[in-house]
């Protein structure tokens, strides 16, 4: 028996019972209810054209974030609610985001603009009276995910200073709160359309009850990459099991040696529990990791489970010695990461296991941790080397050295000979020059499309480098003097 | 050039539409998301969807095609190939050598082999890829140089020679000879290509389409339908960007919905998924040169010798325009005295390189700001004096000031508005600081360039530049206006209803532009070489002034006094001490039986050019600009981010300031991307493996600099152009050259400016890294 989808767009509920599982949020809003404010640009979450907001509820509290419609599937939206660029107007009065925008000349054709429309209004949403002033990194952030190819930003930049400075429209969160309170459900979601199951089990024990019944089901977390198989690959997915709704797995905790992360917490929130401990080290890599909605969606759980030989997350986590947790009839068990990944595209994980969480290391004394990532494009681009250099530094020797790349191999893999020069190593210069040149021999990277083996393997040497000059005993340098993200800017003239 | 020579009319000194920074006209719809694009129109009841299948080969022979599977796929209606075309399976601007799908043979990765039908989008999408194709492969060329040794072309060579290059370079004091390349780009507007064809009456055809130039579109669909053009109507309202890639290449969308819709009697739309679209259609072009020049210790070029290989792709296209502006920009803002300059399309396997904002000119200029670099680099000098050193010179100064193409120079105004720029950005003073930080920075490295650029205005195909447009008055006063041109983001529409709001002294939002349809405006030119507003709107000009000027007449007739002195202001006229409401008169009029619409036609007065010597005068004017950029490199990985931009630019008298700064700005990002990121990459099998914006990296947010400063020059169109302004779409492409310059200069420090980095384009953070390290290791 199939349950319909039910979610709260344009002040009411919809039900659903007769589309496909994998309908993607932007087929449905533009090919079933003719909404087409909402434009698609990419189909794969690189443009930011059918930017949406959706709203959920997050233990009894309404979350909204903003998202990328093409890679949604309706399915997973069920109890949640949506609003698009058609929702903002009231009247014939336009919505301080969208009057500054008009004011600011920020649109040209005009085709991305519901998409960074949709993003301000996230930002907009965000903003409290005790918000310091917007700086240009909050922008930066917000529009990290909408490509505009007509006006360089700038009056875009500008419309979202100029959005505060018009009177606040205040945003009634009740009716969407009621809603989501109507449309929740106590048990197992289960939509099937020509005997295709969608599931969305409410807990662990019904999440493991369903991995042992439907062990071939395709587990989807955020769908940032199972979204593509369905618009660009045409995959048949069979099954699917959501792991959104899994309470156990949307919980994040602390001990006193680690940060546990659910494997359904998304992204962003993952990381921005991760840089109240590692403020400098992750905060880069958190701007870069992905677009903020892509962030909004995609979990570190599925970033972790899928493996990605550059996936961003994996190095960091290694060096750091993270674990991750398993789940499966036989109960619990904890793997360190990097035993995780067998081969390409290959992981210890059994039929009837899900992955539960990962576990973060907190900080330890002593401990110098970088993670730096390189790619063509400082938002929204996918890595073309990642690294990350974790050790203890104690009287100028180099101890529990734990090096890990993404990019440079069919995994994310450890650098166990670079490791092995360094540790108890003098963290000086020539244990740096020996140490980059032991990389050479533990890495064999490709070429492709996002760089030759070449730029690889030198980049990832100067990384090493750059880790040095950053945590030498002797006069290190500031992230200042070696990162050019981290130069500030100068403040613009009035 | 005084200010009196601009104000040709009573009107224009109190009603001042014209000059205001309006608003785009779509700006409230663009932010609502209530602006119709093709995909967003109401779909008529039986509306199919069609998909294409593409070639998997790069040269092959077609041997089998099995199109079972497809036909059988769910949902579809019905597949077609070349062969069910009724007329010409060929379409190409210029030569018609563009099969719109692949006959016996394939001649690209990507290229479209057949189309087709189902009921949905996604049905039609799945079933493309069920073709059972075999091929028999040929040997495929697949880089421009290789093609230009194997002879390869898809059109004659060019070449232009003025005086003796070969004695002024024997007899040069110095000499620089060396190769360069700058890559293609992807044009990557945000709306796909579409086209949305919905049979008419009596075989007729009614096409909605993402194009800027419908009637273009109107003749390949007549053709490949075997159908007379006055069959065929074609319609565009707004397009989500164009950048040139829909000029030529929206041909092949268009004639395959119409081949679609002819035969099934019922509308069919195509819409390109992202892949496809970049699979399929042609960017723009990569570059090749090899330089020869002479010059002296002053850095003053004595002789040039300049060889440029464009890869046009499988076809013709426009590459022979495209290399042609290439040719007239070379000189950029610089006198060359003797020049011998050769260009060749070379014809390669991959897509049909197209037009691309700029159209050659960027690809012919930054080849001598590449020169005047090196030449800088080995005397030991600030390459903006070198720059300096060469422009061209003021009008007055014989012989410095005619172009290689024979075209006189009389509108310069390069040196004021780069002494400007020199000043207000502080270029000196932070060279110097630059030098300083750059001391003890030991890891990163800033790097400044000023560049500036002078571009030609108007197509250099004579009889492109013409136009025409309608202006309907209707009884409550409002008014409707329609021209040739087509809107792509780029305030065309609101300039041209600036301009009839000007003419007939009504505000602006009494005035509406509709879509551009081949109906209501007949032959019309591409909106295309910047030429959009100069263009159409004079044409627009001319059908309001004949309206006003009948208004007046009657005006006269009932007020007294003469027709000259009624002025049209702020919706009221005023005649002989008498005042009344636009309105009113127009009601007046009508009961009068005055006509109260008219047509208005423009041609560009004084243009000519011989193909063959390559000489004339192709151009109505030139626009100038400068820009000063700012770089920080990091010299252990190649990245880099720009830290400030100054930018001077010429509009002449601005239409509309608002909208020129956005196009300058954009168009400054945008060349900075080609020049830096945006890195298309072939795999050797020729298969484009950067066809999406997960591998093609087109700016972003972080990419628009914190410190942007970007003005227009005080200066007004010595030419009589619409409202004496100049053109704004492609010239401020140029102005990145200067993020690439200075990404060089920030190379060079890390040697002491002692040796040139060997830096092609797009500098992505690899090849920086490499040129830095060739640098380093050269020491």
């Amino acid at each position: 028996m199939s349950d319909p989808i039910r979610y709260f767009f344009k002040h009411q509920i919809h039900e659903i019972r007769d589309l496909p599982v994998t309908r993607t949020l932007l087929q449905h809003l533009r090919e079933d209810l003719h909404c087409t404010g909402t434009k698609e640009g990419c189909a794969e979450g690189d443009c930011g054209a059918c930017t949406v907001v959706t709203a959920e509820l997050h233990q009894g509290q309404v979350r909204m974030k903003s998202v990328n419609a093409c890679l949604q599937l309706l399915s997973s939206l069920d109890g949640k609610a949506i609003f698009t660029v058609e929702d903002l107007q009231q009247g014939q009065s336009l919505h301080p985001v969208q009057q500054a925008m008009v004011e600011c000349h920020a649109s040209q054709c005009g085709f991305c603009t519901p998409g960074f429309v949709m993003s301000l209004w996230d930002l907009y949403l965000r903003r409290t009276e005790d918000s310091a002033p917007l700086q240009r990194q909050d922008i930066n952030q917000a529009l990290s995910g909408n490509l505009c190819r007509c006006t360089g930003y700038r009056p875009i930049i500008d419309a979202a200073y100029r959005m505060e400075e018009l009177p606040h429209q205040h945003f009634d969160a009740q009716p969407v709160t009621t809603a989501l309170h109507q449309l929740e459900h106590g048990d197992t979601f289960c939509y099937t359309h020509q005997d295709q199951h969608f599931f969305a089990p409410r807990s662990l024990e019904a999440l493991l009850a369903l991995r042992q019944q439907y062990p071939d089901a395709c587990l989807l977390a955020g769908g940032t990459d199972i979204g593509l198989w369905v618009t660009k690959q045409f995959r048949q997915l069979g099954h699917l099991i959501y792991l959104g709704q899994v309470a156990e797995l949307r919980s994040l905790k602390a001990d006193t040696h680690w940060l546990s992360i659910g494997a359904a917490v998304t992204l962003d929130d993952a990381y921005r529990a991760l840089c109240n401990y590692y403020p400098a080290e992750l905060g880069e890599l958190q701007q870069r990791f992905a677009s903020l909605p892509i962030r909004h969606a995609g979990t570190l759980g599925g970033n972790v489970a899928n493996g990605s030989p550059i996936g961003d997350s994996m190095p960091w986590l290694i060096a750091l010695g993270s674990q991750v947790i398993l789940h499966g009839q036989q109960g619990e068990r904890a793997l360190a990461l990097e035993d995780f990944y067998l081969g390409y595209q290959q992981k210890d994980l059994r039929p009837d296991e899900v992955v539960t969480a990962i576990r973060v290391p907190l900080p330890v004394s002593k401990q110098i941790f970088r993670t730096y990532k390189l790619t063509k494009r400082f938002d929204q681009d996918i890595s073309a080397v990642c690294a990350a250099f974790c050790a203890t530094l104690e009287d100028g020797r180099l101890h529990q050295v734990r090096i890990a790349f993404g990019g440079m191999a069919a995994t994310p893999k450890r650098a166990a000979k670079t490791e092995a020069v360094l540790n108890q190593a003098l963290w000086n210069e020539d244990s740096v020059l020996q140490a980059m040149q032991a990389l050479a021999a533990d890495y064999t990277p490709l070429s492709d499309m996002r760089a030759s083996a070449e730029y690889r393997l030198q980049a990832a040497q100067n990384l090493l480098r750059r880790f040095w000059l950053e945590t030498r005993p002797e006069n290190p340098l500031s992230a200042h003097a070696l990162q050019v993200s981290a130069t500030e800017s100068r403040e613009q003239p009035v | 050039m005084s200010q009196t020579t601009k104000l040709s009319s009573a009107t224009e000194q109190e009603w001042a539409e014209a000059g205001r920074p309006h608003p785009h006209e779509s700006a409230v719809l663009h932010v609502c998301g209530s602006a119709n694009y093709t995909d967003d129109l109401p779909e008529l009841q039986g509306t199919l969807h069609a998909a294409l299948g593409l070639s998997a080969q790069a040269h092959a022979v077609i041997g089998t095609m099995n199109l079972e599977r497809v036909r059988q796929a769910p949902g579809v209606v019905a597949v077609f190939t070349a062969a069910d075309f009724p007329g010409d399976n060929q379409c190409g601007p210029i030569i018609r050598d563009d099969p719109i799908l692949a006959t016996e043979k394939v001649h690209y990765a990507g290229q479209p082999v057949f189309a087709v039908v189902a009921h949905s989008h996604e049905q039609a999408r799945r079933a493309a890829r069920l073709a059972d194709i075999t091929y028999h492969p040929l040997p495929a060329l697949l880089h421009a140089r290789e093609a230009d040794a194997a002879g390869s072309y898809v059109l004659p060579p060019m070449h232009l020679q003025r005086g003796d290059p070969e004695a002024a370079l024997e007899q040069a004091p110095l000499r620089l000879r060396g190769q360069w390349q700058v890559g293609g780009q992807e044009q990557f507007y945000l709306e796909g290509q579409i086209a949305y064809a919905m049979p008419a009456e009596g075989e007729g055809m009614h096409v909605v389409c993402s194009t800027q130039h419908p009637s273009e579109m109107q003749h390949v669909i007549a053709h490949a339908l075997g159908l007379a053009s006055h069959a065929v109507r074609v319609e565009c309202r707004r397009m989500g960007g164009g950048f040139g890639g829909k000029e030529s290449q929206s041909a092949l969308w268009a004639g395959v919905a119409a081949l679609c819709a002819h035969h099934l009697r019922r509308p069919v739309k195509l819409r390109a998924d992202r892949d496809d679209d970049m699979l399929v259609t042609g960017k723009r072009h990569d570059f090749h040169y090899d330089y020869d020049v002479g010059f002296n210790a002053g850095g003053r070029i004595l002789a040039a010798r300049i060889g440029m290989i464009a890869r046009a792709g499988f076809s013709a296209d426009l590459s022979g325009p495209v290399a042609t502006r290439a040719v007239c920009h070379v000189d950029n803002a610089y006198y060359l005295s003797d020049v011998d300059i050769r260009a060749v399309c070379a014809r390669t396997n991959t897509q049909s390189n197209t037009a691309f904002r700029g159209f050659g000119g960027p690809q012919g200029a930054i080849l001598i700001e590449y020169v005047m670099d090196e030449i800088a680099r080995q005397l030991g000098m600030d390459p903006l004096d070198v720059r300096k050193h060469n422009f061209y010179g003021r009008h007055d100064e014989e012989g410095r000031n005619i172009t290689h193409y024979g075209q006189k120079v009389t509108d310069n105004v390069i040196h004021e508005l780069v002494a400007e720029l020199e000043s207000s950005s502080d270029y000196r003073q932070r060279r110097t600081a630059i030098a300083a930080f750059n001391a003890t920075s030991p890891v990163l490295k800033k790097g400044l360039a000023l560049t500036p650029h002078k571009f030609g205005i108007a197509f250099n195909v004579t009889h492109l530049n013409q136009a025409g447009a309608l202006v309907h008055v209707y009884l409550d006063g409002s008014v409707s206006v329609n021209h040739g041109g087509t809107e792509m983001g780029q305030g065309l529409h609101t300039k041209v209803a600036q301009v009839v709001a000007h003419e007939l002294g009504i505000p602006l939002s009494a005035v509406r532009v509709s879509a551009t349809d081949t109906g209501k405006i007949a032959n019309t030119s591409a909106t295309a070489a910047s030429t959009g507003a100069d263009l159409n709107g004079k044409a627009a000009q001319d059908a309001a002034r004949q309206i006003r000027q009948r208004l007046a007449q009657l005006a006269a007739n009932r007020f007294g006094g003469m027709p000259d002195q009624v002025r049209f202001h702020a919706g009221t006229v005023v005649c002989n001490e008498q005042r009344c409401s636009f309105q009113e008169l127009v009601q007046q009029a009508y009961l009068a039986r005055v006509q109260l619409w008219s047509d208005g036609f423009y041609a560009t007065p004084d243009l000519h050019w011989d193909g063959k010597t390559m000489t004339g005068h192709p151009f109505s004017y030139y626009a100038y600009g400068a820009a000063v950029s700012e770089v920080i490199v990091d010299t252990l990985t190649g990245e880099w981010k720009l830290l400030r931009a100054d930018i001077l630019y010429d509009a002449g008298q601005s239409l509309n300031p608002a909208i020129d700064q956005g196009q300058i700005e954009g168009a400054f990002i945008q060349g900075m991307g080609w020049l830096t990121t945006e890195e298309l990459v072939w795999n050797n099998q020729g298969k484009l493996t950067t066809h999406a914006p997960s591998t093609y990296k087109i700016p972003a947010i972080s990419d628009c600099p914190a410190d942007f400063r970007v003005k227009l020059f005080a200066n007004c169109n010595v030419t009589d152009s619409i409202h004496r302004s100049k053109a704004v779409g492609e010239p401020p492409l140029l102005l990145p050259f200067s993020v690439f310059f200075a990404i060089r200069d920030a190379i060079a420090s890390v040697s002491a400016h002692r040796r040139s980095p060997p830096l092609t384009a797009p500098a992505t953070a690899e090849s920086i890294l490499r040129a830095i390290h060739a640098v380093q290791t050269a020491e």
